[in-house]
């Protein structure tokens, strides 16, 4: 066994002193989390908060999904009378919030919560309290939502909330209010995410782990992270002043006064467009952590994918203007964003090319679900790319601006962009997870029904758009002839919709009956799969070296692996950003409950601000106190230095 | 436990103010026959003031945000200002101090805009809706912040000429506002 | 297969079938909407050959003999330089189309912004939750005409539309005659309307505007231009007198009941300005902006009832006796 040795300092018991199973025994008692509802919420195991993110946001995703069965099933025949057009303008407008911040957001960054850890090779995220205070206003701020849905005053304007339908004069009562601050739960929780993600990709990856040996997920998920930093901000400003408008009768979109109402427009597509990409670079991700698998083979242009990433993740910031091109914006700005935003298309091309190059190069592929998600991505992405390019085009989109066209549009790039993968990585990494595989046989059934559901539901989406079906009508006159259609689309939905309820069965079945799964079932090539299946809470006993992309593909027998780090108090290894080189040992802190405590106070004063302004001057004095709390030493090995 | 029974009781006090405040109703009840609130019948009652019939309507209407909206827009549409003023008071009294002259309830607002008031007042009886006469007069409560802050209508996007209803020193029954 | 190809037989006939609506962007009428149809045909099957050309790939990978690899890390050089030179010729292609569809698209725009510089008439078209206001301009105050819901215009020629909103953003689109353009308060858009021949095109909202964004449609009645002055000196006159007993007490009624808070009739004394003009109601095809066809029986039962018709909007229901009613709905059954 090679091991590059730290260089000792002082006191504390180093992992090289001990044998494996009093190693184990260590780390174990060291890296739990303590037992009781008290040490249920002080969790601060990255693996423990990423699943309760990955429950919250699957519920929320049922719940959205029923949302949309509700609405599929008042337009499958024209002028039909289940809900009116106030319970309507709630119910889509719940879908559309709770699918975009309560559901994939938080979803891809659980996945990378989860993973990013296990993959580079660390003992725990970084800044760990900060992550468990995320999960608790992610999970204040979707229950604020959904509470607030269930007393009659959820949002109505629409998942964009548009000024000045949104703001004061036109949206009486708390509903707007509600969608404004909702975004700031979600979005402090996301940007909380994103931090630790950050920090643990540039600082705590395993030794010997250079920039070009990161797998290709983390590097998506690093990319996203930096697109959260830079475009949530925007949204908050916007649901700030939109707010700010509301209460206390500032003047920011009011054209009358000297504001403008279409600066909320810019505000939320700054923020607004790359959020497709916060959403769907994760999954690219995925999608190129689970194609090497199945082909055998390291992913074909590495260099390129991650430039691509990068390239995605800067050009997703010029092109928030195509959602606003029936604005009468001036022609010739208009047409830059046009150029902008085909460019775009070329970094995404390139991923596409170089997955399709893996698997041409690669061995025969094994068509197991996840891979079988992955050709499904393929499928429907292209298609939804491709009308992405139409929407590009300034005249084009005109004509399918706001209809149909363009929610079958953003329902083919984001399911099948995002969704569609994120199911091939729940089969994929389940396993990883539970300990178990997932019913390969359901998973198909799963996949297919999936896949033709989606088409059904969708596909004509694109046809009675054209036709001139604009969006978010709660119903339209029978004279225009959509009704068959319709009924078609709505079919397509409901089959769509069984095939979660298959998955949930799939799930449930799995994770009790399922085949037992070793530590690398897939014989992937990643760190993750180099501990075992569930992770223990300390992730890896002793920390592997890297010496290769696809460390456990280059390291058949034994991995190398990094000695020194104390395992009588929470330690984890930072190494330097470029080379990966051992640099010092940092601690990680212990459980705490004050991340939980902090999260109510700061989820209490967002609450209550939306009443008063001065909820934010008396709630300071509580968040104060959870804050210093939080910080407050207590005298364990982890405080000392 | 005590925080969070005392947590799930502040969110039920929030949720039965919320349910009350959100209702959108905009077909009188009951819909068809007549609705109409009853007619004084003398002008004489005890203290001076007019005679009151309170009636169900009042708290329908007077601390529903959407109806008080309404009664905002109407306000304008059919120009009550053209003699109140934007409740600053003209022609007709100011609709923004603390001086009512036939009481401060709904019930009296409505009243007078119903059936009128000497000195000038006109009567709005067939001109105007029962249930729009009685967003109107929620709406007229709200000007000297008579109705909860929650509730109020904002500011309108046009010139202010006054401070938005939510945001009078009286209407902040949910914290002053600064 | 064989049901897939029926799905395909099943969904291309009815996109032929809505080809030839009243409301479809396939199915131009003017010569922006042409442009645009022809840009959508160009883009739709540029788009699907690619689509079809990736789907290839992918089937030949899924279905090609190979063996399974037993060793991941073992590359074959050779074959790797063939697969980058395919991708990176891939992409190069995928940039020379995206230029071209960039330039197409950009000519496109310009081609669109060079119509109307030689309008022969501006209408002003303000948004309203949930109607349309149409005001044709005129330097003679006298010939300024106000109506709603229906925008006449001489067919053949150019025609101005400024828009304004009062309230929301609505979206102004007519898709057989031209694509989108918002309606923003505190913003003044225009656009130039063509219809190649007489015909009647609906239109509808088509940004989200609150309750009744479902119901707010438009009508764009295109005429020869004999027929569009004819209407349009109809329009100025002062509403018809009433020929009837009934029609007179139904105007008495008009006056003394709500209707007159809002509603405008030329040549009365009902001179509101916040709902719709009524002078020449009974010439409108539509009721309530799109939402019933004009008739006896949909006057009655809109104004008796029409918030179980459309619910939000700002029309409130009276308190009308049946034979009040019926007098106000041959009072305007007469507004020809």
């Amino acid at each position: 066994m090679s091991s590059v040795d730290l260089a000792p300092e002082h006191h504390g018991i180093r992992d090289t002193e001990l044998d494996e199973i009093s190693l184990h025994r260590r780390l174990a008692e060291t890296w739990r989390t303590r037992p009781g509802l008290i040490g249920f919420l002080s969790s601060v195991d990255h693996k423990v908060i990423a699943k309760r993110y990955l429950i919250t946001a699957f519920v929320f995703l049922c719940l959205a999904g029923l949302a949309a069965v509700v609405m599929r099933i008042q337009l499958s025949g024209p002028e039909r009378g289940l809900i009116g057009p106030d319970l309507y303008n709630q119910i889509f407008t719940m879908h559309g919030a709770t699918m975009m911040f309560l559901f994939a957001v938080p979803m891809v960054q659980a996945v990378g919560l989860y993973l990013v850890p296990l993959m580079v090779g660390t003992r725990n995220i970084a800044f760990p309290r900060l992550a468990a205070f995320s999960y608790w206003i992610y999970l204040s701020g979707g229950l604020f939502l959904w509470v607030s849905f269930a007393l009659n005053t959820g949002p109505d304007v629409g998942w964009f909330a548009y000024v000045p339908l949104s703001g004061p004069e036109f949206s009486p009562g708390k509903r707007a209010d509600t969608w404004a601050q909702m975004i700031t739960y979600t979005e402090v929780s996301s940007l909380a995410v994103a931090v630790a993600t950050i920090v643990t990709v540039f600082k705590q990856r395993a030794p010997g782990m250079s920039l070009d040996r990161i797998p290709l997920f983390v590097w998506a998920m690093l990319v996203t992270s930096f697109v959260v930093i830079f475009a949530m901000p925007a949204v908050m400003i916007a649901s700030t002043f939109l707010i700010l408008d509301r209460l206390v009768g500032t003047h920011i979109f009011n054209p009358a006064e000297g504001g403008d109402a279409l600066l909320f427009q810019h505000l939320f597509w700054f923020f607004g467009h790359p959020e497709v990409y916060i959403i769907f670079l994760p999954a690219t991700g995925m999608v190129s952590a689970i194609i090497p698998t199945f082909a055998r083979r390291p992913v074909f242009g590495y260099l390129a994918l991650v430039l691509s990433l990068i390239a995605v993740g800067i050009l997703s910031f010029g092109l928030w203007v195509h959602h606003m091109f029936a604005t009468g914006l001036p022609k010739l700005g208009a047409s830059f964003f046009t150029a902008s935003s085909m460019l775009i298309a070329i970094p995404n091309g390139i991923q596409i090319f170089c997955w399709l190059g893996t698997l041409w190069e690669g061995g025969r592929p094994r068509l197991n679900t996840p891979l079988l998600f992955v050709f499904g991505f393929f499928f429907t992405f292209v298609a939804g790319g491709l009308t992405g390019v139409m929407l590009a085009s300034v005249p084009l989109d005109l004509q399918v601006h706001d209809t149909y066209f363009v929610v079958a549009h953003f329902h083919y790039v984001l399911i099948g962009g995002s969704v569609f993968p994120l199911l091939g990585a729940t089969y994929y990494w389940f396993p990883k997870l539970t300990g178990r595989m997932m019913s390969e046989r359901l998973g198909r059934w799963h996949f297919w029904l999936a896949l033709i559901g989606f088409n059904a539901a969708f596909f004509p989406m694109h046809i009675v758009g054209l036709w001139g079906m604009p969006r978010r009508v709660y119903t339209y006159p029978v004279e225009l002839g959509w009704g068959g259609i319709n009924l078609f689309i709505s079919a397509g939905a409901v089959v769509f919709f069984l095939s979660f309820v298959l998955f949930v069965i799939n799930l449930v079945w799995s994770a009790t009956k399922g085949d037992v799964a070793g530590e690398n079932p897939w014989d992937a090539g990643t760190l993750e799969w180099a501990t075992s299946s569930p992770p223990p809470s300390y992730n890896f006993a002793r920390i592997p070296v890297v010496t290769h992309q696809e460390p456990l593909w280059a390291e058949r027998e034994v991995l190398p692996v990094a000695g020194g780090l104390r395992v009588d108090a929470r330690e984890v290894l930072i190494s330097t950003i470029a080379e990966a080189k051992p640099d010092i040992r940092e601690k990680s802190a212990r459980p705490s409950i004050w991340p939980l405590f902090a999260a109510l106070t700061v989820g209490a004063t967002f609450l209550y601000s939306i009443f008063t302004p001065w909820a934010v001057v008396w709630g300071a004095l509580p968040i104060t106190i959870s804050l210093v709390g939080w910080f407050w030493p207590k005298g364990a090995p982890e405080d000392e230095e | 436990m005590r925080r969070l029974a005392s947590m799930l009781l502040l969110c039920l006090a929030f949720a039965a103010a919320g349910c009350q405040r959100e209702e959108r109703q905009t077909r009188p009840q009951p819909s068809l026959g007549d609705s109409e609130q009853g007619v004084p019948v003398t002008t004489l009652a005890p203290g001076g003031g007019s005679p009151l019939l309170s009636d169900a309507k009042a708290a329908e209407f007077e601390a529903n945000a959407f109806q008080l909206s309404e009664g905002k827009r109407l306000f304008s549409w059919y120009n009550c200002s053209g003699c109140h003023a934007n409740g600053g008071g003209g022609m007709g009294p100011a609709l923004m101090d603390d001086k009512w002259i036939y009481g401060d309830s709904i019930e009296a607002i409505h009243a007078s805009i119903r059936d009128g008031r000497p000195n000038g007042m006109p009567s709005f009886r067939n001109h105007i809706p029962d249930d729009q006469i009685w967003e109107l007069a929620a709406f007229v409560r709200s000007l000297s912040g008579k109705v909860p802050s929650a509730a109020a209508p904002n500011r309108n996007d046009d010139m202010m000429p006054h401070p938005a209803e939510n945001r009078l020193p009286g209407a902040a029954t949910e914290g002053k506002s600064p | 297969m064989r049901r897939g190809l029926g799905w395909i037989a099943a969904l291309s006939g009815s996109i032929l079938a809505g080809c030839n609506g009243v409301q479809s962007a396939l199915d131009p009428k003017g010569p922006a909407a042409d442009e645009l149809a022809n840009l959508i045909w160009l883009f739709t099957v540029l788009c699907a050959v690619i689509w079809v050309l990736v789907m290839a790939v992918l089937v030949t990978i899924m279905l090609r003999r190979r063996q399974r690899r037993i060793h991941p890390l073992h590359v074959d050089q050779a074959s790797e330089r063939t697969v980058s030179r395919v991708v990176i010729s891939a992409v190069a292609a995928t940039g020379i189309v995206l230029v071209a569809l960039t330039l197409l698209s950009f000519f496109a725009n310009r081609t669109l912004a060079g119509v109307g510089e030689d309008a022969v008439l501006t209408i002003r078209l303000t948004g309203q939750q949930w109607w349309w206001e149409v005001k044709y301009e005129n330097a003679e105050p006298s010939k300024i005409l106000t109506t709603a819901n229906e925008i006449h215009i001489p067919a053949g020629e150019q025609v101005r539309l400024v828009l304004q909103s009062d309230d929301v953003i609505h979206s102004f689109w007519v898709p057989s005659l031209h694509g989108k353009l918002d309606l923003i308060p505190g913003v003044v858009n225009s656009l130039t309307l063509k219809a190649d021949k007489p015909g009647v095109y609906r239109g509808q909202c088509a940004e989200f505007c609150g309750l009744q964004h479902a119901h707010m449609a438009m009508l764009v009645i295109a005429q020869p231009r004999a027929d569009f002055d004819a209407w349009y000196a109809d329009q100025l006159r002062d509403a018809a007198q009433p020929l009837t007993e009934e029609q007179s007490t139904g105007r008495d009624l008009f006056l003394d009941r709500p209707c007159v808070m809002c509603h405008r009739i030329q040549g009365t004394t009902a001179g509101g300005t916040t709902g719709p003009d009524l002078t020449h109601v009974a010439s409108r095809r539509t009721l309530a902006a799109g939402t019933l066809q004009m008739s006896r029986g949909s006057l009655a039962a809109w104004i008796a009832d029409p918030q179980s018709i459309k619910w939000g909007a700002k029309m409130p229901v009276m308190n009308l006796t049946g034979d009040e009613l019926n007098a106000i709905v041959a009072y305007l059954e007469n507004l020809k």
